[in-house]
């Protein structure tokens, strides 16, 4: 039966991450952009709440709660509120743990999963963008070729988040014209980790990019082993993730402008008070909310264990264009000041620039 | 839980209505579209049939959203030719006492077909429901009313050709304002009653949208909506113009849900169309490696979707008795806007097929666009939205 009300055990979730994002993450997010950091005690914190490791499931030392793409967009909607940098580098881990949780084999979770069921955030990762404009997951420029037993990488990477510190990091490479993953350990020779990014936006957010030199991965760790996984579902996984971000951080941005065009007057009155200012605002909070359920959608889908790249691939598109237009719609409310880093609403226009970059960098 | 799955009664209700849009509607679309005065007798009296054994229309539930986009794929101007206590049904069910009610609606399904309408707009007023002139006094028992109501859908159906109804809104008391606006129920029949212009329209040829001139038309003192205890107007209040703006509430989803079954028509026949011909929408790739007939194509149904899911989440809180001012006008809003662009869209997409009148997309470029403008403009609908987001009064944002 269609309905649009989360489950009473998902509001508590939400409740618990919009208190965090609200008093914890809004606190710092100036500084950790101006800085290109964000403290270790945050990420702890975050990792505390078990929002990453709550689906690893008992046999591998986990709590065995249910891993749900619905319940993932909520808690990612809510995180990139709070901000987007940190609400990356939280989820971060999520990129290797839930395609070996879903599609990996049993030796593989047996050797990965445990690692992330402790009381400390651990890093993890996955590098799937690449550095050039023609950029398609499915005709990917990194190479795998199997040989000597295992499987030699080349090529480059980049928008790699916590590359330096990621343990595994799930590589995604051309296998004679498929897209395939491999999980590579930290340290692997053949692997070299490039300076850190400097990106327009997510600054906080530690990126790099990855150059592959005949890097040999074993060949028990092709995720999925011989028959490969579900590259499809992976990507609409992340499409969902990077929409219900997309639609977060939009979100924070009509809810700063509509407060601030309530309080700001011009000519006598609140600029809210006129039509030219709150019909932005009404579009803003129309398309924030229509992005949202059509990535509810998509991932209802994806819970359903169904074939969702339409309603992804459209739910992300929608949700790229929506967060742009949100995002400098707040900055035009707010005029010249929306233009001054004194305010959010110019960061969140540099990030909301990336969601049409962003691939494969979020995952519910 | 979230969750978009039909239950199967939805499924057979969509299923049904589909095989009528398909079967008696399309058919017959383009001929009641040419023949803007001609009635489709045959169609109306099976429909009345259906609606009389409680197989078709009513309710404000889930079920009924689905069943009006299945109903407006088929046709717009004939589905709302079709008889039923229409707006004039919406505004007596939000205003009216329960004997109100069953008093005007209760055998409204016996005998033969009737329509309702609902008279709000004049020459002078259209969106400023507030600035209305029509006036209604009090004279012993009876309420005289005087003044032209225009843009009445259904109208002649109504009163002319059924044993109908209208709404009318009209004025007790000039210098109160809103608060004097109040809406009277006149039948089919009540002498000074008087249909006179019927309109040429863009779109919706079918369906007949009239004048009607009220002069010293007297109905009884029970044909108020609302509470009789009127005598004594409290300048006060505004509680009969906010019925009134209830009644939106409930009619703009449906507005809403007319607007997605013509846009889905449109995209269905280009959408068939690009397939005949061999042309595949490929989903999921990167936007530079898509062709501009693609990314138009897929925006075209994400803003659809939008539309649409909007519009179901407006219905979902009317169907549990939930406050939903803000969805429906955020839902009548977008389906109005996303419908008319979507079918311009179309229209240009199909080259010479999409402009020709041999096929149907031209109209439905044509009739979609009544969905941005009628039951309050696209714009109305975001200053209703903008008053909510914002907590601002009408004095606060004009």
């Amino acid at each position: 039966m269609i309905s649009f009300s989360p489950t009473e055990e998902q509001q508590m979730i939400v409740k618990l991450v919009k208190q965090f994002a609200n008093d914890e993450m809004r606190k710092i997010y100036r500084e950790c952009d101006e800085n290109d950091e964000i403290p270790g005690h945050i990420i702890e914190t975050a990792w505390a709440m078990g929002l990453v490791s709550s689906g690893i499931p008992e046999k591998y030392g986990g709590p065995g709660g249910e891993h749900s793409a619905i319940t993932g967009a909520l808690i990612a909607e809510e995180l990139a509120w709070g901000d987007l940098s940190m609400a990356m580098h939280i989820l971060c881990p999520a990129l290797a743990i839930y395609p070996i949780l879903e599609m990996g084999t049993e030796a593989q979770k047996q050797k990965y999963l445990p690692a992330f069921c402790g009381d400390k955030f651990k890093a993890a990762s996955a590098a799937l963008l690449e550095p050039h404009f023609e950029f398609d997951p499915n005709s990917l420029t990194t190479i795998a070729n199997l040989k000597d037993g295992g499987y030699m990488l080349k090529g480059q990477k980049c928008y790699v988040p916590l590359a330096a510190d990621a343990d595994p990091l799930l590589v995604y490479a051309d296998l004679k014209g498929g897209t395939c993953c491999f999980i590579v350990d930290k340290g692997i020779k053949g692997l070299e980790i490039g300076e850190r990014e400097k990106n327009m936006g997510i600054k906080a957010l530690a990126t790099y990019e990855l150059s592959f030199k005949n890097c040999s991965v074993p060949k028990e760790n092709r995720l999925g082993g011989d028959k490969g996984f579900d590259f499809n579902r992976v990507m609409n996984c992340s499409r969902v993730a990077l929409a219900a971000m997309a639609v977060g951080m939009a979100r924070a941005a009509f809810e700063y402008s509509r407060d601030y065009a309530k309080e700001r007057v011009a000519f006598g009155e609140p600029i809210a008070s006129r039509q030219a200012i709150a019909f932005m605002l009404a579009e803003m909070a129309i398309e924030v909310d229509a992005a949202r359920l059509m990535n509810w959608e998509a991932a209802w889908k994806l819970d359903k264990k169904e074939e969702a790249t339409k309603e992804a691939s459209l739910a992300k598109m929608y949700a790229d264009d929506m967060v742009l237009t949100v995002t400098d719609r707040g900055v035009q409310v707010l005029g010249g000041h929306g233009y001054i880093r004194e305010h959010p609403v110019e960061l969140w226009l540099r990030n909301g620039r990336g969601f049409a970059t962003f691939d494969g960098m979020a995952i519910v | 839980m979230i969750d978009f799955e039909l239950t199967p009664e939805q499924k057979e209700a969509v299923a049904a209505a589909h095989k009528i849009a398909e079967e008696m509607l399309r058919p017959i679309s383009r001929y009641y579209d040419e023949h803007e005065n001609e009635s489709p007798k045959e169609l109306i009296n099976k429909m009345w049939e259906g609606r009389r054994e409680g197989s078709l229309m009513g309710g404000i539930d889930m079920t009924s959203a689905l069943r009006t986009e299945e109903m407006f794929w088929g046709d717009a101007g004939l589905a709302l030719a079709l008889p039923s206590p229409g707006l004039g049904g919406a505004a007596i069910v939000a205003s009216g006492t329960p004997e109100q009610v069953q008093r005007f609606l209760g055998k409204y399904n016996e005998d033969g077909p009737k329509w309702g309408a609902m008279a709000m707009t004049e020459t002078g007023c259209g969106s400023d429901t507030a600035a209305i002139t029509a006036t209604a006094v009090l004279d012993g028992n009876e309420w005289v009313l005087n003044g032209e109501k225009i843009f009445i859908t259904s109208g002649k159906r109504a009163m002319v050709d059924s044993e109908g109804l209208v709404v009318v809104w009209a004025t007790v008391d000039k210098s109160a304002g809103r608060a004097g606006m109040k809406p009277f129920v006149v039948p089919a029949g009540t002498p000074g009653a008087k249909v006179e212009k019927k309109e040429k329209k863009l779109g919706i040829r079918a369906s007949d949208t009239v004048t009607i001139v009220f002069d010293n038309c007297r109905i009884p003192y029970e044909n108020i909506l609302g509470s009789p205890e009127v005598r004594k107007i409290d300048k006060g209040t505004t509680a009969g113009f906010k019925k009134a703006m209830a009644t939106f509430d409930a009619t703009r989803p449906f507005i809403a849900a007319q607007a997605l079954g013509v846009g889905r028509a449109a995209l269905d026949f280009v959408k068939e169309t690009l397939e005949k011909e061999g042309v595949e929408i490929r989903y999921g790739l990167p936007r530079n490696k898509l062709s501009a007939l693609e990314r138009d194509v897929m925006d075209m149904e994400a803003n659809f979707k939008a539309a649409k899911l909007l519009t179901l989440r407006a219905f979902s809180l009317m169907s549990q008795f939930l406050p939903n001012s803000l969805e429906a006008s955020m839902a009548k809003a977008k389906a109005g806007l996303a419908i008319t662009k979507i079918t311009q869209k179309a229209v240009e997409i199909m080259g010479p097929l999409g402009y020709s009148r041999k096929c149907l997309l031209e109209k439905w470029m044509r009739d979609g666009k009544i969905n941005d403008i009628f039951e309050g403009t696209g714009q109305i609908n975001m200053l209703v939205v903008a008053r909510r987001v914002l907590d601002f009064s009408r004095d606060q944002l004009k």
